[in-house]
């Protein structure tokens, strides 16, 4: 039995597979992490990798294969719909577009009160109260209320989603590349906008993105995402100062530098042998380190130092 | 010798009879044979309506309302529909951020690229295949014979983008233009198409404007960069010049910005508040004085004037830099 105290979220061995055209895709395959109260885990990958399927998997957007996900102890995978309903305000998403998320018919005061009024318990007043309230902790101006989305620019789009998320006062908030959409002074903007929030209502982030600077800056501990599975996990510093698994060191020597004479970071060409296809390993076929025991090891995430996780046969 | 691109005081917005709105304000810029220049800004500054301009496909409500577009001696803007058409993608060619929505997803890859082909160079489709599968394995495509024969949905966004960046180069432009190539890109896929770019830049010979508001990238990619702000060029130079010495006050908080993201441990970044001013709204001192820390009183009264700077090539449009005494005594007669 899993020890669930302490902790908000356990996602235990979930997986999830999709299929098309007879063509079967592992898109989340024995996926297991925790969040803690008020942490915010990164969950970093590239396109494709499964990052975004495993926050509608949480969300119960998407239905599960296996697996358990438990919520403050309780398993919501075992719930009913109805069931669930009562607990989904506790989890809520802010998702990559901030031009396809809202609305394009309602206000932006309509679409704050649409999330407060699920309490059915509020008075007129105390829903007003609560939409000025929520504006202006993202940011933005009660003037605005009156507005349709596209009267804003993107960022300020995405503050309105923001204040959508936080309107309940969740646990959980499933920022799935809240900034990968906007412009560096925007994401930076963003980013403190989700710190302060964090500090003042004390939520956990699950934050997916591709982007390793913008993780870097919000995070507490990083989770690695290669198809489906997590090769690397640790503590913000342990995977930016001390990475292990060749997947994060790639994705680490692909972030482009500010300076004018580097070159471009190298394209490594790898030949695809048989041995490399054999192997256990996903990441065979990419990896840079490939060698013998790759092709017969089973590879799973496997402590390496304190709360640093690794998935690769050369750390264990 | 001529320039192969020169743009001169290009005014791009809304021609209305009652309030005419420019969105981009009298621009100017030159591109040599082979040169790279990159232009930087925030979203909504007018990068991309300044690369549609070039290619002649603003729409029927946005317009050029000013200035010349000066392409090997020909004047874009005095071109009928037709004339255009035969220079974009032959002479010109482009390269979007979204490799979803500019390919046609009802024809298969070999069509559209063998398309642009047949109608600029004349070649039959046998060789505009052969063509199209050389173009393929140059941006680091191996089965490319099956892949002429595939759908664009069948491809992830990174395949998509390398199709369309040699469906840009297919009839060897002189110039190609890229509006945020790899914004839409993930970090590894993002290295990789810089830098077939950049060879083929390199090795064709091309120039190459390329947009974008990621200042690593320009950094990589160009050698020199215009920054533009609300529809301005504020400040024009080599790109080592701006990253390591900027002197616009947008340009420093640009500069810090990217380079604060990729500093380790800060946890609160301290960026440069405010929004770019609409169109709509008209100032007459410098558009960026709102946002400014050093604002001084002429900042809001009078424009500054685009002047080069004093160490190098590059020029700079701040009153900061004018410095001079008799410029603030003008400021005061005026606002007296």
């Amino acid at each position: 039995m899993i020890d669930v105290n302490q902790k908000l979220l356990v996602v235990n061995d979930l997986s999830k597979t999709f299929n098309s055209k007879g063509l079967t895709v592992k898109a989340v395959d024995d996926l297991s992490f925790t969040l803690k109260k008020g942490e915010t885990l990164a969950i970093v990958g590239e396109s494709g990798c499964g990052k975004s399927t495993t926050g509608k998997l949480i969300c119960r957007l998407l239905e599960t294969d296996s697996g358990n996900i438990y919520f403050n102890n309780s398993d919501i995978l075992k719930l009913s719909h109805r069931e669930f309903r009562k607990i989904r305000p506790n989890i809520q998403m802010v998702f990559q577009d901030p031009y396809s998320s809202l609305n394009p018919r309602m206000t932006i005061g309509k679409l704050l009160a649409e999330p407060i009024k699920l309490d059915k318990t509020l008075k007129l007043s105390e829903i007003n109260k609560k939409i000025n309230e929520l504006i202006t902790v993202v940011g933005l101006d009660l003037e605005d209320l009156d507005k349709y989305p596209h009267e804003f620019s993107g960022g300020q789009r995405q503050r309105i989603s923001i204040a959508r998320a936080i309107a309940n006062e969740p646990q959980l908030i499933i920022c799935d590349e809240p900034v990968s959409a906007l412009d560096l002074l925007t994401q930076g903007h963003m980013l403190n906008l989700l710190k302060n929030l964090q500090k003042k209502y004390g939520f956990s982030y699950l934050f997916i993105s591709h982007d390793l600077s913008v993780v870097k800056h919000i995070s507490d501990r990083i989770g690695i995402m290669y198809q489906g599975s997590l090769v690397e996990m640790g503590q913000r510093d342990q995977v930016f100062n001390t990475p292990k698994h060749p997947y994060t060191k790639l994705l680490l020597d692909a972030m482009l530098s500010l300076s004018t004479t580097e070159a471009l970071p190298a394209i490594e060409v790898i030949e695809k042998d048989e041995n490399r296809r054999k192997s256990q390993c996903k990441f065979a076929l990419r990896c840079s380190k490939f060698n013998e025991q790759c092709i017969s090891n089973r590879v799973k995430l496997e402590r390496y130092r304190n709360e640093h996780h690794v998935a690769c046969c050369l750390y264990t | 010798m001529t320039k192969l691109l020169s743009v001169k005081d290009l005014t791009i917005g809304i021609d209305r009879k009652k309030d005419p709105l420019t969105i981009v304000n009298g621009i100017s810029f030159d591109i040599d044979y082979g040169e790279t220049l990159g232009i930087v800004g925030e979203s909504g500054c007018g990068k991309s309506l300044t690369a549609l301009s070039l290619m002649g496909l603003l729409g029927r409500e946005i317009k050029q309302l000013k200035g010349t577009i000066n392409f090997k001696g020909e004047q874009i803007s005095a071109l009928t529909d037709k004339e255009i058409r035969k220079l974009c993608g032959k002479s010109i060619g482009m390269i979007f951020q979204e490799p979803m929505t500019a390919l046609n997803p009802m024809f298969t890859i070999g069509k559209q690229m063998a398309d642009a082909q047949r109608l600029h160079l004349g070649v039959s489709k046998k060789e505009a295949n052969l063509n199209s599968e050389e173009l393929l394995h140059a941006v680091g495509i191996n089965q490319a014979r099956e892949v002429l024969k595939s759908y664009p949905h069948e491809f992830s966004g990174g395949m998509r983008q390398r199709v369309l960046i040699a469906m840009s180069i297919a009839c060897r432009p002189s110039l190609v233009i890229a509006d945020e190539p790899t914004t839409a890109l993930d970090v590894v896929i993002q290295g990789q198409i810089l830098r077939i770019i950049k060879t083929l830049v390199n090795e064709k010979e091309m120039s190459l404007l390329l947009i974008s508001h990621d200042l690593s990238v320009i950094a990589h990619m160009t050698e020199n960069v215009i920054v533009m702000y609300a529809g301005e060029v504020v400040e024009e130079d080599t790109t080592e010049n701006i990253i390591n010495n900027p002197e616009h006050p947008y340009t420093k908080e640009l500069v810090k910005a990217a380079f604060d993201l990729r500093s380790a441990n800060q946890r609160h970044l301290n960026v440069l508040s405010g929004t770019v001013p609409r169109p709509e709204e008209s100032t007459k001192g410098c558009k960026f004085a709102k946002r400014c820390q050093f604002s001084m009183e002429i900042c809001s009264i009078k424009r500054p004037k685009f002047n080069h700077k004093t160490n190098t090539k590059g020029r700079l449009r701040c009153w900061l830099a004018e410095g001079g005494i008799n410029d603030r005594c003008e400021s005061k007669t005026i606002s007296s």
